[in-house]
């Protein structure tokens, strides 16, 4: 009997596993190559490298919220909180910096910690008192909005900080005038981020994890992962990652605006959705976000080159590919539920 | 190997909210044993091993593991302290690859990172040892059931454990699998593991088992050796008093035995892709058919088609003379169908309201919104029904969820009766229930027929399926492989040959 051999083939593909799991995120890679072949051929100096760059310059904040809602979303929970903790963490680097006087890099410091320790609070809130994230994560994005708005309602400037003058200072490839482009330091930022991510989320046993606790909470909890842990883990990443981001902004504009951000938070979920991440965890990719993101960006571009359509447009175009999406996902979800039986 | 005891429970008591779960419980494991924890359903095994496996806390007694006291807050702290468990249902993230399921929470690294090469390596090596052969990239999902079963009690395996927990880790395998299992298990037993063996299948725990120890109705019956204890006095230990009411029963079942008339339900190539294979069946006015089949088979599928919880997506069903088409539960209803579902509390009764509301539920709904029951009118059915399934404690203001699950159950059997169905549909009924509660309600199914009504019963027992049931549908990977009809078919093993040789062969 000890002799006796079992074999079985992989048999069925479901949404986790080989090709139907690149699925969603080739739709996405193969609309964002189709919007940007449509704008080289209807408008001209749309093949300028440099609008592919200014992608990564207008909505590198808005890819590293998304990058951090990923974490949230693939651990099956959401956070409503980040745009108002962005938005309140620019106000708070404008306040600390021209108001309190204090050295940048210390306000910049207090700012991380910030983020960090209110997602460490909200994760415990979740997972402690088995509260759903979407309350508990509304409460962010009232209370922090309220908070900005308290410390002033207009916008504060930051041109005289010096220190700010850093995440835009030019890095250029090729010669700019004649077929190169730049990019400026906060991009790099945006990228590295996305980079730490990837490497987390598939090389370490917290970024497995987070995948483990997505698929099912009540297996990862039986076979002896550290759930509490992982849960709170991704709310303090999302958190960090927004108030990176409101620094990322302050670093852009120079000022704090109390209504910035409002909406990134839907922004960031859509980008997330668009880039194949399942909306109820434990499958997807860092790098579906970025996909999802460049999508976002090429739509407004699009728009702004068209010249005399509303900026509204892109939302409305986004709502119908997060519809189109999100049914995607449905349908490949069904099918591989039917081959399991 | 020394006699000592691995593991020594001792005087183990747990309260689920008004329900003592285990009372007094004690329990013995030793190095090297396969040892089976018996008892019918509700008699308190699963509880045992969740205080054990550190899922609950005990309210009173004591855990020694290795002569130590130990107290487990979590089933993490058990996995540290030796004591691995497989569940019934697999319990592994199917999202992830087989490899990384193995080896979850304790990957090979390099640094802080997962050294992936390793980790495949070492969990080809795992499952080769064990004896099966599977790409361990590929993701669990993409692999049936039963060797996702092996694949959980691969990893369980290899975490060193001491104790080794297996809570019915064949109900989903076929013969070949469950014999790769008793394989793997004889092999951990030479090895010094010891075991603790839960299963339904008679034959396999007195294949396996060294020992037994019997539960029933929360507490502690005794603790034999396999040898010392034949088959028919286990089973008289396991239902203790409760064999000599049910006899009775069985008696009252077989004695009305349907006249010959037109079928009240006649139901032909019914089904519903992905769900159940098209069937046909039939019930008589004053019958009870039962549903037999291991979980998964497709029972609850097949009769959510009848009660029109689910659409069909062929076949026909003909009702007290008259075809039906577009079915949906209020329509249901309304013919005279009443279906009770598997999960009372999600999809049965309000917790929140009271006993009485809840039994006039399905008897307003028919009666439509408008027209409200006189409160006279429902007292006194109320407080009819109460006496009548012996509902406790008798107070109909009080909210159902203070009930226990055996009282909950009468109350949504009340509910249904009150509006008088020709076809009643229980649904495992007397699931996680204690003894008492489900010798009423058995008797109370026995009555109903005998009344004319019809009923299709669900049921994970067989015992209880056999017991009641006048014809039986057996069910196998969500196809009705036969229906038996005559007395001698109508027994356990009948049903189990059934089950295993999927209806093909006599």
């Amino acid at each position: 009997m000890s002799t006796h051999q079992l074999t079985e083939r992989p048999s069925r593909s479901t949404l986790f596993d080989g090709l139907t799991r690149y699925i969603p995120i080739s739709a996405t890679v193969a609309l964002l190559i189709a919007l940007y072949l449509g704008g080289v051929a209807n408008y001209p100096n749309f093949d300028n490298p440099q609008v592919v760059a200014k992608l990564f310059i207008d909505n590198a904040p808005l890819l590293v919220i998304a990058v951090g809602m990923t974490f949230v979303i693939l651990s099956g929970g959401i956070d409503l909180s980040v745009g108002s903790v962005m938005a309140f963490s620019t106000m708070a680097c404008a306040w600390l910096t021209v108001e309190a006087g204090i050295a940048a890099p210390v306000a910049l410091v207090l700012v991380l910690a910030f983020g960090t320790a209110w997602g460490l609070l909200i994760g415990a809130v979740i997972h402690y008192f088995d509260v759903q994230p979407f309350i508990a994560t509304l409460v962010g994005l009232f209370l922090f909005r309220g908070l900005t708005l308290q410390i002033s309602d207009t916008d504060v400037s930051m041109r005289e900080i010096e220190f700010f003058q850093w995440g835009m200072t030019h890095v250029d490839f090729g010669n700019v005038r004649d077929g190169g482009f730049w990019l400026p330091y906060l991009s790099f930022v945006a990228f590295a981020v996305v980079i730490i991510a990837f490497v987390v989320l598939h090389y370490t046993r917290f970024g497995r994890g987070v995948y483990a606790v997505g698929g099912s909470e009540q297996s990862a909890l039986l076979m002896g992962l550290p759930v509490a842990r992982t849960k709170i883990g991704v709310y303090a990443v999302s958190g960090f990652c927004a108030a990176l981001a409101g620094i990322l902004a302050a670093f852009a504009t120079k000022s704090a605006n109390p209504l910035a951000n409002v909406g990134a938070e839907l922004d960031a979920i859509a980008a997330v959705v668009i880039g194949g991440t399942l909306l109820t965890g434990g499958a997807g990719f860092v790098l579906g976000t970025v996909a999802g993101v460049m999508v976002w960006g090429m739509l407004n571009t699009l728009i702004a080159f068209q010249g005399n359509l509303s900026s509204w447009w892109a939302r409305i175009v986004m709502g119908i590919l997060l519809l189109a999406f999100i049914l995607l996902q449905r349908v490949l979800a069904r099918s591989g539920e039917k081959r399991r039986t | 190997m020394s006699d000592d005891p691995i593991v020594q429970m001792t005087g183990i008591r747990k309260d689920f909210t008004g329900v003592r779960a285990l009372d007094g419980v004690d329990f013995t494991l030793r190095p090297g044993e396969i040892h089976a924890v018996m008892g019918e359903n509700g008699a308190g095994k699963s509880t045992l091993i969740k205080v054990l496996t550190g899922v609950h806390t005990p309210d009173a007694g004591e855990i020694r593991l290795d002569g130590r006291p130990v107290r487990f807050h979590s089933p993490g702290a058990a996995q540290a302290a030796g004591i691995s468990t497989v569940y019934q249902e697999v319990n592994l993230t199917d999202n992830l690859s087989v490899a990384e399921n193995l080896f979850a929470g304790r990957e090979p690294r390099l640094g802080p990172f997962i050294n992936f090469r390793a980790m495949r390596r070492k969990a080809k090596a795992l499952l080769d040892d064990i004896g099966i052969e599977l790409n361990v990239a590929a993701p669990l999902s993409s692999y049936s059931i039963a060797m996702q079963q092996l694949v959980a009690i691969s990893r369980a395996v290899d975490i060193e454990a001491k104790v080794l927990i297996l809570d019915e880790p064949t109900s989903s395998l076929d013969r070949d699998e469950v014999n790769v299992l008793l394989g793997v298990m004889r092999r951990l037993a030479a090895k010094g593991t010891a075991m603790v063996f839960i299963s339904h299948f008679l034959d396999q725990v007195y294949d396996i088992a060294d020992r037994m120890t019997v539960l029933r109705n929360g507490q502690l019956v005794g603790e034999w050796t396999t040898a010392e204890l034949p088959e028919s006095e286990l089973i008289g230990h396991m239902l203790g008093r409760e064999a000599a009411t049910l006899e009775q029963i069985e008696r009252t079942a077989a004695a009305h035995h349907a006249a010959e008339e037109e079928p009240l339900m006649e139901v032909t190539g019914l089904g519903r892709r992905g769900s159940i294979a098209p069937y046909d069946l039939r019930v008589r006015r004053g019958e009870v058919v039962g549903l037999a089949g291991l979980l998964g088979s497709g029972r609850t599928e097949t009769v959510r088609l009848i009660a029109g919880a689910d659409r069909a997506d062929s076949g026909k069903l003909r009702f007290d003379g008259k075809a039906v088409n577009g079915h949906n539960p209020r329509t249901a209803s309304a013919r005279g169908i009443a279906f009770c579902p598997e999960n009372r509390k999600t999809e049965g009764l309000v917790g929140d309201l009271s006993v009485a509301e809840n039994m006039i539920l399905a008897m307003q709904a028919s009666r439509g919104w408008a027209r409200s029951i006189p409160v006279a009118r429902r007292d006194k059915l109320v407080a009819e029904f109460i006496e009548k399934l012996d509902i406790r404690p008798g107070d109909p203001d009080m909210p159902v969820k203070n009930l226990s699950g055996g009282n909950q159950q009468k109350v949504l059997l009340a509910r249904w009766m009150l509006i008088e169905p020709k076809l009643l549909i229980l649904d495992e009924p007397t699931r996680g229930i204690d003894v008492g509660a489900k010798a009423d309600i058995q008797r109370l199914v026995a009555e109903l027929s005998s009344d004319g009504m019809a009923v299709l019963f669900v049921s994970a027992e067989l015992d209880e399926v056999t017991r009641l049931s006048d014809r039986i549908a057996v069910l196998r990977d969500r196809e009705l492989v036969a229906v038996l009809e005559s007395e001698a078919d109508m027994t356990t093993e009948r049903i189990v040959d059934t089950i295993v040789s999927g209806g093909r062969e006599a």
